[in-house]
């Protein structure tokens, strides 16, 4: 207990020590999420647009080709 | 449309590549913070703070390989025209400045007990805050076209004009007298620091690397599916406005 305790003063200095890794854990994990969240978010909307757009384009990947 | 020739293979390779950088950062960053925080020595001078170097030094690492990312990835986009090289350096662009914001924060926590000031006008900080105002440029100048296009030029023109700061950054500790210290590891095949010291540094450098690399990939294929979103939605328009008849087919 007392050296867990010692061990989180880290030396007098856990004021500077634990939020300089808070921080990092902080931005580094939640650009990881927000990331992963518009990833899921941007192919759900373009799932979406696939199935509303009729037929003449549809779900077909070649469909583009068509215009060219 | 030939654009989406390229991305569709992009696709096949982020989906192979992905799962084993995320794994690798876990891994690596689980071996760094182990090693760092509680298997290896504090400093006979800096004591227990030079932790802080383990999250510091890696970020500023990582902090210039995304902007050397995104200049790279801007000139190809600009000479070549290759589409997915513009999504790269987009993509890029707040990794980078995520990177650079951690290495600021911790190091005005590491120099607060160290130098005794949270921050100074110092030419390694004063550069390293360029540029995460370059990156804040980067992506606000982006984004502030309506056509992507556009946008993906003006914002490669500041990215290599910026990379400037790199060189500026990297041996502000050599050409001024500064606050800060010099590079401990650059020395190659003799590091002056300890390998109980270098060890943790490594792993967490690298797994820094790989986290770049899968978040980097998330980021390209969100940029692909916003494109073909676009798309979808210009054929639409153009439908709309060019095909009121009930043939909608475009010749």
């Amino acid at each position: 207990m007392d050296t867990l305790s010692s061990y989180f003063a880290m030396g007098g200095y856990a004021g500077y020590v634990w939020p300089a890794y808070a921080l990092a854990a902080v931005v580094i994990a939640g650009l990881l999420l927000v990331s992963m969240r518009e990833l899921k978010a941007r192919e759900r909307e373009l799932k979406i647009l696939q199935e509303l757009s009729p037929g003449r384009r549809g779900r077909s990947r070649d469909g583009s080709e068509a215009q060219g | 449309m030939h654009r989406f020739a390229n991305p569709a293979r992009f696709l096949r390779l982020a989906a192979v590549i992905q799962p084993w950088t995320a794994l690798a950062t876990v891994l690596l960053i689980g071996a760094g913070l182990y090693l760092g925080l509680i298997a290896s020595p504090a400093d006979y001078q800096q004591g227990e703070t030079v932790r802080i170097m383990y999250i510091h030094v890696p970020s500023a690492w990582l902090a210039m390989a995304c902007y050397s990312t995104m200049a790279i990835s801007s000139a190809v986009g600009l000479i070549w025209k290759h589409p997915l090289a513009d999504l790269t350096a987009r993509a890029a662009a707040p990794v980078g400045a995520a990177f650079t914001f951690v290495c600021l924060v911790t190091g005005s926590l590491w120099g607060r007990p160290m130098w005794g000031t949270w921050w100074a006008w110092d030419a390694r900080l004063t550069s390293m805050l360029i540029l995460l105002f370059l990156y804040l440029g980067y992506m606000a100048l982006v984004n502030a076209f309506d056509d992507p296009n556009r946008g993906s030029k003006a914002g490669a023109v500041l990215a290599l004009a910026g990379s400037v700061n790199l060189p500026i950054i990297k041996f502000s500790v050599d050409w001024w007298n500064t606050l800060h210290q010099p590079a401990s590891v650059s020395k190659l095949g003799m590091p002056s620091i300890d390998p109980a010291m270098l060890v943790p540094l490594l792993l967490m450098g690298l797994g820094f690397t790989t986290y770049f690399v899968t978040v980097l990939l998330i980021r390209v294929r969100t940029e692909i599916v916003a494109s073909k979103i676009r798309a979808i939605r210009m054929t639409q328009i153009h439908a709309a406005h060019a095909a009121p008849t009930s043939e909608p087919v475009a010749g």
